[in-house]
C-alpha cells in the first residue's frame, strides 16, 4: 500500500489565507490587543521610576508582597506536613512560626501602606479601581487570617471559633460559613481565600502598572516638578 | 525567658483597661510600631538613587 502524497510535487497544499477581518474579531485577538496595548513589556516591568518614588513611604507595598510570598511558601510547607508535624517537631514549630510572623508583618506593612496611600489620596488620576482592589485585598486578608486562626488545631483555635460562631450566627451567615466545621475552614484557608486574595493582588499590581505610581499631592506625574495650580490634585 | 515589649507570648495576654476600652499590650505595641513606621517613612531621607 502506497501513501498518496498531497499536492502536485509532493508538498502539502497551502491552506487558504485566513480572512484578516474574521481574525480581528476573534476573542483571542481582541484579548491580546487589549492586554498588550495596555501592558507593553516596558510598562509591566519598568527599568526606572519617577524621582518622587525615592521615598520610604513607597516601600511598604512591595514589602507587603514580599511578606505574602513568605506566607505562601511557608503555608505550602505546612500543608505538605500537616498539624501533627507543626505541633510536635522542631522544624514544624519553626515553619509554623515563620508562617505566623510573616502574616504579622504582612498585615503591619499593608496597614502602613494603606495609611500612606490614604494620606496621598492615592485614588487620584483614574486610580479609583486601584484603591478599591487594595481595599478588597485588605478584606480578603482579614478573612484568610481569621480562617488560619481557627484551623490551628489547638485550644486557641477552639476558643476563637466558639467565640466567633455567635457573632457569625447573629448576622445570619453561620450556616454557610461554619467556624466549628474544621474541614470547611481548612479548605477556605488553604484553597479558596488564598486564590481569591492572590487574584486580587495580581489585579492590584496590574492596575498600579497601568496607571503608574501615584505622585505626591502637588507634584506633576509627568515632570516630577511641583505644580502651581491644582492640576495634580485632580 | 525574658519578657519582651509585648509581654510573655507563651502566657495569657496582659491588658490595658480604660473604662470600656481595653487593649492587649501586644496589639497596642503593633499599633504604635505601625504609627512610628509611618512617621519615619515620611520624614527619613531615602538613600540616593537615580535622578530620573
Amino acid at each position: 500500500m502506497t501513501a498518496t502524497l498531497p499536492g502536485p510535487a509532493g508538498t502539502p497544499p497551502e491552506a487558504p489565507e485566513p480572512d484578516e477581518a474574521v481574525l480581528q474579531r476573534q476573542w483571542t485577538s481582541k484579548l491580546r490587543r487589549g492586554f498588550f496595548g495596555a501592558y507593553p513589556p516596558e510598562r509591566l516591568l519598568p527599568d526606572t521610576q519617577p524621582s518622587y518614588v525615592a521615598s520610604w513611604i513607597y516601600v511598604f507595598g512591595v514589602a507587603t508582597i514580599a511578606a505574602l510570598v513568605m506566607i505562601i511558601v511557608s503555608g505550602l510547607v505546612l500543608t505538605l506536613e500537616g498539624p501533627q508535624w507543626w505541633h510536635t517537631s522542631t522544624w514544624g514549630h519553626f515553619v509554623n512560626s515563620v508562617h505566623l510572623w510573616s502574616v504579622e508583618l504582612f498585615m503591619l506593612f499593608m496597614v502602613v501602606h494603606l495609611w500612606g496611600k490614604y494620606i496621598m489620596s492615592a485614588w487620584r488620576g483614574k486610580r479609583a479601581l486601584t484603591w478599591i482592589t487594595g481595599a478588597l485585598c485588605f478584606l480578603a486578608s482579614v478573612g484568610t487570617a481569621f480562617t488560619g486562626y481557627v484551623i490551628q488545631t489547638n485550644f486557641d483555635s477552639q476558643w476563637i471559633s466558639t467565640q466567633a460562631k455567635d457573632g457569625l450566627n447573629s448576622v445570619g451567615i453561620g450556616a454557610y460559613f461554619n467556624v466549628l466545621n474544621t474541614g470547611q475552614m481548612l479548605l477556605f484557608h488553604v484553597m479558596m481565600l488564598p486564590l481569591v486574595l492572590s487574584l486580587i493582588v495580581v489585579l492590584h499590581i496590574l492596575l498600579v502598572r497601568r496607571r503608574g505610581v501615584v505622585p505626591p499631592v502637588g507634584i506633576d506625574a509627568e515632570t516630577g516638578e511641583p505644580v502651581v495650580s491644582g492640576e495634580a490634585a485632580r | 525567658m525574658g519578657a519582651p515589649l509585648a509581654g510573655n507570648l507563651d502566657g495569657p495576654a496582659h491588658y490595658l483597661v480604660w473604662g470600656p476600652i481595653q487593649i492587649s499590650w501586644g496589639n497596642l505595641t503593633v499599633i504604635l510600631v505601625m504609627i512610628a513606621l509611618l512617621i519615619l517613612a515620611l520624614v527619613l531621607p531615602f538613600p540616593k538613587g537615580h535622578d530620573q
